[in-house]
């Protein structure tokens, strides 16, 4: 008996321990933003251009440009993963083919962002001709988000229970009424917790707009789709490796990462208060 | 007396497996006819098959036929959305949707085009009334479905059924998931809906089946063993099977 209550305080406080490890590097993480990061961080940086060769001056045009492609992102890829997933859950029959096509999107949402970046800069800048251009990122970054939106929305859908879809089709229903009045309602909110999860990551992915869309330096603000842009998650890249004096740059670096740290986990907080609404109003 | 659902010769497999095999069963217009057998006798099977439910929930494979008002449901070019609008289904576990008590009613006469707002008040009103359960719910129109009891879901979903018209109302053990007195109330209003609907109800209850019933079929492993009137199934059953069945010797 003592044994056995031994050997569980043991497992209990070595978990308890792991899990107070990674909260206090997460604080520690956060904290060493905000205290290297606030510094720089006033209305002029958010709103002004950058200067000195980046060691001074703003960001607006990379947060100008991350809207921009996270935007861009989320209105080509929701649509075309939701469809995709509404395809595969509720119209294709289960067969061969369908589950080699959800192992290979299981298997996309875990490749390399950079090879999406390579195939976007060969397919869209080169190929298609768009250039280093927010359209060539858009796409790209449709392309990496892609597979995450659709397992996402398949979740939301599997998670309807069937019992509603026999109950709408008993009586007289055709399919795509059933899916529009009886499964889709159910699953939205669901679906777009996922998807703001997945934008969240667009919002923060560097290495394919490195390759498609980004600018080292714009002085002004892209004025088509067909313009390049900076990024914030570029900048930091750019100020930190590639400008002449990477010290001076570092606060900028720091400042721009916070930015980019508060969208993001904006974003996730959204995504957390639409679930935990949606989850207290379920009662199936 | 006149037929309003017939089977011919009607088998069903799911993969290798034959659920039921050769059943030629005729369904009066407005009487009761009640499926019982042991579990996996294919009872759950061969009802679904009458409004082509089976299509959906698995890959079966249906040989024979199914004819609704003389008219083969499995035919070609048989429209199977207008083929379970006018044969409606009562579930095991009452299925209600997460939405108001309104709109579970409304919800198939919504699909099937009536927009029109008064109309839907007096359709609603009209089969919460037809399914007993006006009196409980009137007050309460937009509250949720999920809130009602499980009896009073199992009736909302008679009411939702009832609400898009059909001819024939297949029930499917609606009995298995509610308490004596939910059952009671059910077993009434079966009763009273045959005045209006052909009934198909597949029970592992024989009493129910007794109670409610004037025709009754006994399945077993599949195959159609006896069908008659309740009365003659129950008091003089012709197969030495359907009688120890009926006598709780195996079931």
């Amino acid at each position: 008996m003592k044994i056995k209550q031994l050997k569980q305080a043991i497992f209990f406080n070595t978990f308890r321990i792991v899990t107070i490890i990674v909260v206090v590097f997460l604080v520690y993480l956060l904290f060493t933003f905000v205290q290297n990061g606030i510094g720089v961080i006033n209305w002029g940086f958010l709103t002004d251009i950058p200067r000195q060769g980046m060691t001074a001056g703003g960001i607006f045009p990379a947060i100008v440009g991350t809207l921009y492609i996270t935007v861009g992102t989320m209105a080509i890829a929701l649509p075309i993963g939701i469809a995709a997933a509404i395809y595969l859950v509720e119209y294709a029959r289960e067969n061969r083919i369908v589950s080699v096509v959800n192992t290979a999107i299981i298997n996309l949402a875990g490749v390399p962002s950079i090879v999406f970046g390579l195939f976007g800069f060969g397919l869209f800048v080169v190929f298609f001709g768009f250039g280093t251009s927010i359209l060539a990122g858009i796409l790209t970054m449709s392309l990496v988000v892609l597979p995450i939106i659709i397992l996402a929305s398949r979740e939301a859908l599997l998670s309807v229970p069937k019992a509603f879809r026999e109950g709408s089709l008993a009586l007289g229903a055709s399919r795509w009424q059933t899916i529009w009045r009886n499964v889709l309602p159910y699953g939205v909110p669901e679906m777009l917790t996922g998807s703001i999860l997945a934008l969240a990551r667009a919002a923060g992915e560097t290495a394919p707009l490195i390759l498609t869309a980004a600018f080292f330096f714009s002085p002004t603000l892209p004025r088509s789709p067909f313009d390049g842009t900076m990024t914030l998650a570029t900048h930091i890249f750019y100020v930190l490796t590639q400008s002449p004096n990477p010290a001076l740059g570092r606060p900028i670096a720091y400042g721009t990462a916070l930015v980019l740290l508060v969208m993001v986990m904006s974003l996730n907080a959204v995504a957390i208060i639409v679930r935990t609404r949606q989850r207290r109003k379920r009662n199936w | 007396m006149s037929v309003r659902i017939e089977t011919r010769e009607l088998s069903v497999s799911f993969g290798e497996t034959r659920a039921i095999k050769n059943i030629s069963l005729k369904m009066q217009t407005n009487k009761v006819t009640a499926i019982i057998g042991p579990s996996g006798c294919g009872k759950s099977t061969f009802i679904k098959s009458l409004n082509r439910m089976n299509e959906i929930t698995g890959k079966a494979t249906t040989t024979g036929e199914v004819l609704l008002d003389g008219v083969n449901v499995y035919g070609k070019d048989y429209d199977v959305v207008d083929l379970r609008r006018r044969v409606g289904m009562i579930f095991q576990k009452p299925n209600p949707f997460p939405k108001s008590i309104y709109d579970n009613v409304a919800y198939g006469p919504r699909i099937h085009g009536t927009g029109d707002k008064s109309d839907l008040d007096r359709i609603v009103a009209e089969n919460l009334r037809k399914a007993a359960l006006w009196d409980e719910v009137s007050s309460r129109l937009p509250a949720s479905a999920m809130e009602l009891s499980g009896g009073q879901q199992q009736r909302l979903c008679i009411a939702r059924a009832l609400a898009v018209e059909p001819d024939v109302i297949l029930m499917d053990e609606p009995c298995s998931a509610l308490d004596p007195i939910a059952t009671a109330k059910i077993e009434t209003l079966i009763r009273k809906i045959s005045e209006e609907y052909t009934v198909v109800i597949v029970t592992h209850n024989m009493q129910q089946a007794s109670r409610v019933s004037d025709f009754t079929a006994f399945l077993y492993l599949g195959e159609l063993i006896e069908f008659g009137t309740t009365k003659d199934i129950f008091e003089y059953p012709k197969s030495e099977l359907t009688e120890k069945y009926i006598t709780g010797e195996f079931g």
